[in-house]
């Protein structure tokens, strides 16, 4: 069950369809599904509004307030999660299998008469907003809020899915309700499923957890995003021993011919944990961090390539130039044969890592489904990552690297960053609504 | 020559991840959870030995090693081992805690020949040279940096911790203190090495799709021939009682809402006089602290909405009498003295009427059914056989887990709250917004 999951597409009398991988190793279900539009639609003074979908659509619905809500969760060891990204909005349940008509009945329940009552509504709230204080006193938190502040600017994206203390204070239980009755559709819910049930169980489910939401959603349009301040610095000052530097420069969307041959670009650069190039540069061989990774990321509007690393503040400046070389250096000259086999066998190899659990293998096959991979995708990825030649690797990294184009944010005290402009800290002015 | 001992658990419907082990001549205890969900393995060497066996003056050393362990032989240069495993589709890495140091890998199980002549290589071939030993030291002081100076929260969690355990090894941070960390040289680690490395001090967990039939000669391939060594002795002097409550402040700019910490003295697996009573305690926990039910998120954000969030920490698995922590931080418009007499409110309630058997019932329940949930990983299992291995448990302490929660009596988990929440002396660590400089 690798790199060919035994997927079986299970379609309701109503005509809801949900992959199944069906899995008895032990007696635990779980459902893990998605609706397409998430955090993005929020309006800007409404920043925050599916993360308080997401944080309420648990405290009480139908007839159970709040507290008898989760006792019925809790009772039966029924574990019910909603979140929101930026591009979906995702939900699922595990249980024991024992206890499964329970956990799809809260299910249910939360899905189609949620309470939304103003007193949990307002508590939430509440504790929201002190999580979003509570993340100011993190440099990485804020190291990443002000990066997308600065590449996004002008979309969107450049809202936290949390939103802001003044927006999440301003939303309403009436909120909550029109966004519900807005997103949560038919025609834009994705479902995968894997445990100790049946494709003949499963599918008369479907209908019941998700057949009376409305057959459509509310229809939405979003623009791609064009990077904004490509190549400048910003420093956010702070007093503490070490800066946090991200960086971020245009990606590539997964849709693209040379996106295969960019994830074995990434993970000989800086993916490959202890064994990539910017690990071995900047920690193995100076000892200026801990750590230092690169990712490749694809949101539906926007393909970003980000670095990140914590070296102290004398070391910034150094450190910040090593990345840059080490990006120009595989923008000259790609991999050496040996990089690209590497990368290959680890790229494929580690995949089945991944699919250890009942969790883990649900997600796993919604993910395939929310980013339109389809049911070959194992086994096409094996297929087109162990194509990938140093030609393939070299025009790719040619192509997407530029370390002119990085847009660079630092948290800390650096020494001697150059053309830096100063970048107001998040947590100062954060209470002014 | 082998003494193959099964565990009995293994024989019965009974037990939850029905292990199999045998020891080694050399003294290298070997423990194998099957699961063939997936063609891979998790291979673990756990070693007897943390940071709370750091020599006096060389804290950091536990954790300073574990890194170096990565840092070559005569055979595999340094930093060439997660290559290698990472060329075969492998994932590792290590981790150090308190009472233990463990080193793993996640890989396909046709490669476990493989990972296990790396191990082994590894455990008595370690081959330091300054240069590496040096730049490895720059890296730790930077992870000190990143994880602790950087984070005030960890930076008053670990002078908590200071106060609660002054003479205690857990009164020292696993990573050391930076001024420690930067003496420790080639003489530290080789006599580190020498003295708590070696099989007979080392258990091997592997966890996955293999057979005991195909481990065993594997394990008695590579492991077998490592020459067992004396190792020291593991101190763990007893705690006393804090002889008066202490309160901890610490204020900095980059904090916009407090954080309320309390921690007590509480006895561990390892450590309890009662064998009982840490189960009573994590019965307790259970109670106070888990979910939306439970009693404190109940009282101070459901009902009171004086905390944003709250909750207990208590971890049953260690050598020595360890730290169980209460936290809560308050919501925007209540002050800290406000939430603080209301969670001394329901340690009170805790400690005078203590709790009923509905609460208690209900949480055994939960308890057992999060068990099977274990089950659902190849992982976690090797997790939990290994802290308890490095803790003075055995294999069926963690098969009978549940059997232990559910005799679990409403007595004994009153009793347990008295003994752990009936003192003036604990400490009070307050996180406080600070003025900007």
């Amino acid at each position: 069950m690798t790199h060919n999951l035994p997927i079986t597409i299970v379609t309701s009398p109503g005509g809801i369809t949900a992959w199944l991988v069906e899995d008895r190793m032990v007696p635990v279900i779980s459902l893990q599904f998605a609706f397409r539009g998430g955090s993005a639609l929020d309006p800007a003074d409404k920043a925050g509004l599916a993360n308080l979908v997401a944080s309420t659509l648990d405290e009480g619905a139908g007839n159970l307030p709040s507290l008898e809500f989760h006792r019925a969760l809790e009772d039966q060891s029924i574990y019910l999660s909603f979140s929101a990204k930026r591009d979906d909005f995702h939900g699922g349940v595990k249980t024991l299998r024992d206890n499964a008509g329970e956990a799809w009945r809260l299910l249910t329940l939360a899905l189609t008469q949620p309470r939304f009552d103003d007193e949990e509504v307002a508590r939430v709230k509440e504790q929201l907003i002190s999580d979003i204080q509570h993340h100011y006193a993190d440099p990485s938190w804020v190291a990443q809020r002000t990066l997308n502040k600065m590449v996004y600017a002008g979309h969107p994206y450049q809202q936290p899915t949390s939103g802001f203390e003044e927006t999440v204070a301003r939303l309403t239980a009436d909120d909550l309700r029109v966004w519900v009755s807005e997103r949560m559709a038919r025609d834009n819910l994705v479902v995968g499923v894997c445990g100790d049930i049946s494709a003949t169980d499963l599918a008369p489910l479907l209908d019941q957890i998700f057949g009376t939401l409305p057959v459509q959603s509310k229809t939405f349009e979003l623009s791609q995003v064009t990077l904004a301040a490509t190549g400048k610095n910003f420093t956010v000052t702070r007093g503490i021993p070490q800066t946090r530097v991200v960086m971020a420069q245009p990606g590539i969307p997964r849709t693209d011919p040379d996106w295969f041959a960019a994830m074995v670009m990434n993970y000989v650069l800086g993916g490959g944990g202890f064994n990539s190039r910017l690990m071995m540069e900047v920690r193995e061989k100076r000892g200026l961090t801990y750590g230092v990774s690169s990712q490749l990321s694809h949101n539906k509007y926007a393909n970003i390539m980000t670095v990140g690393a914590a070296t102290s503040n004398e070391n910034a400046a150094e450190a910040i130039r090593i990345i840059k070389s080490e990006w120009q250096t595989m923008a000259n000259d790609g991999v050496s044969a040996e990089e690209l086999k590497n990368a290959q066998t680890y790229l494929t190899g580690s995949l089945p890592l991944a699919l250890t659990s009942t969790d883990k293998i649900a997600d796993f096959i919604l993910h395939l489904q929310v980013e339109h991979l389809g049911i070959d995708y194992p086994a096409r990825r094996l297929e087109r990552l162990g194509a990938v030649t140093r030609a393939d690797v070299a025009r790719a990294a040619k192509r997407l690297l530029n370390p002119e184009a990085l847009t660079l944010v630092a948290v800390g005290q650096p020494q001697n960053l150059m053309d830096s402009i100063a970048a107001p800290d998040p947590a100062q002015g954060s209470h002014h609504a | 020559m082998l003494s193959y001992t099964q565990s009995a658990s293994a024989e019965g419907s009974r037990g939850l991840f029905h292990p199999q082990s045998f020891t080694l001549p050399n003294g290298m205890r070997v423990v194998l959870i099957e699961n063939h969900r997936a063609p891979i393995v998790t291979h673990m060497m756990w070693y007897r030995v943390g940071s709370a066996d750091d020599p006096v003056g060389q804290s950091g050393i536990a954790h300073f090693f574990e890194h170096l362990m990565f840092k070559g032989t005569a055979k595999i240069p340094a930093g060439e081992i997660s290559r290698i495993i990472a060329r075969n589709g492998g994932d590792d890495n290590a981790f150090t805690s308190y009472d233990y140091t463990a080193y793993y890998t996640s890989i396909a199980v046709d490669r476990l020949p493989l990972i296990m002549e790396l191990e082994a290589d590894r455990m008595e071939n370690l081959a330091l040279v300054d240069e590496v030993l040096f730049t490895e030291r720059d890296v730790i002081l930077e992870e000190r940096k990143q994880v602790v100076d950087s984070q005030p929260m960890h930076r008053l969690q670990e002078q908590m911790m200071t106060a609660l355990l002054p003479h205690l090894p857990y009164g020292t941070p696993i990573i050391g203190w930076a001024d420690e960390i930067s003496k420790l040289d080639k003489i530290a680690a080789d006599y580190f090495y020498a003295h708590w490395y070696a099989p007979n001090n080392a258990i091997l967990v592997v966890s996955g799709a293999v057979t005991m039939d195909e481990l065993r000669p594997l394990a008695e391939k590579y492991y077998g021939p490592l020459k067992p060594k004396p190792m020291l002795p593991r101190l763990r002097p007893k705690s006393d009682h804090l002889p008066a409550p202490q309160r901890i402040t610490l204020s900095d700019p980059a904090v916009q809402l407090p954080v309320l910490n309390l921690a007590y003295v509480a006895p561990s697996y390892g450590s309890a006089s009662d064998g009982r009573v840490p189960y009573a305690l994590e019965v307790m926990n259970e109670i106070m602290s888990e979910g939306a039910t439970s009693r404190l998120y109940k009282s101070l954000v459901m009902e009171q909405k004086v905390a944003s969030s709250v909750g207990l920490y208590y971890n049953a698995t260690a050598l020595a009498d360890n730290a169980l922590m209460v936290y809560a931080a308050p919501v925007p418009d209540v002050s800290v003295d406000e939430l603080e007499k209301a969670l001394h409110v329901e340690i009170r309630r805790a400690v005078l009427g203590g709790f009923t058997e509905d609460e208690i019932g209900g949480a055994k329940k939960r308890m057992i059914a999060e068990a099977t949930y274990a089950r659902d990983s190849v992982k976690h299992p090797a997790y939990l056989f290994g802290m308890a291995l490095t803790t003075g448990q055995d294999l069926q302490d963690i098969e009978e887990w549940p059997e232990r929660i559910a005799a679990v009596g409403a007595a004994e988990v009153n009793a347990a709250a008295r003994l752990v929440f009936n003192t003036e002396n604990f400490i009070t660590a307050i996180l406080l917004p600070g003025e900007n400089n």
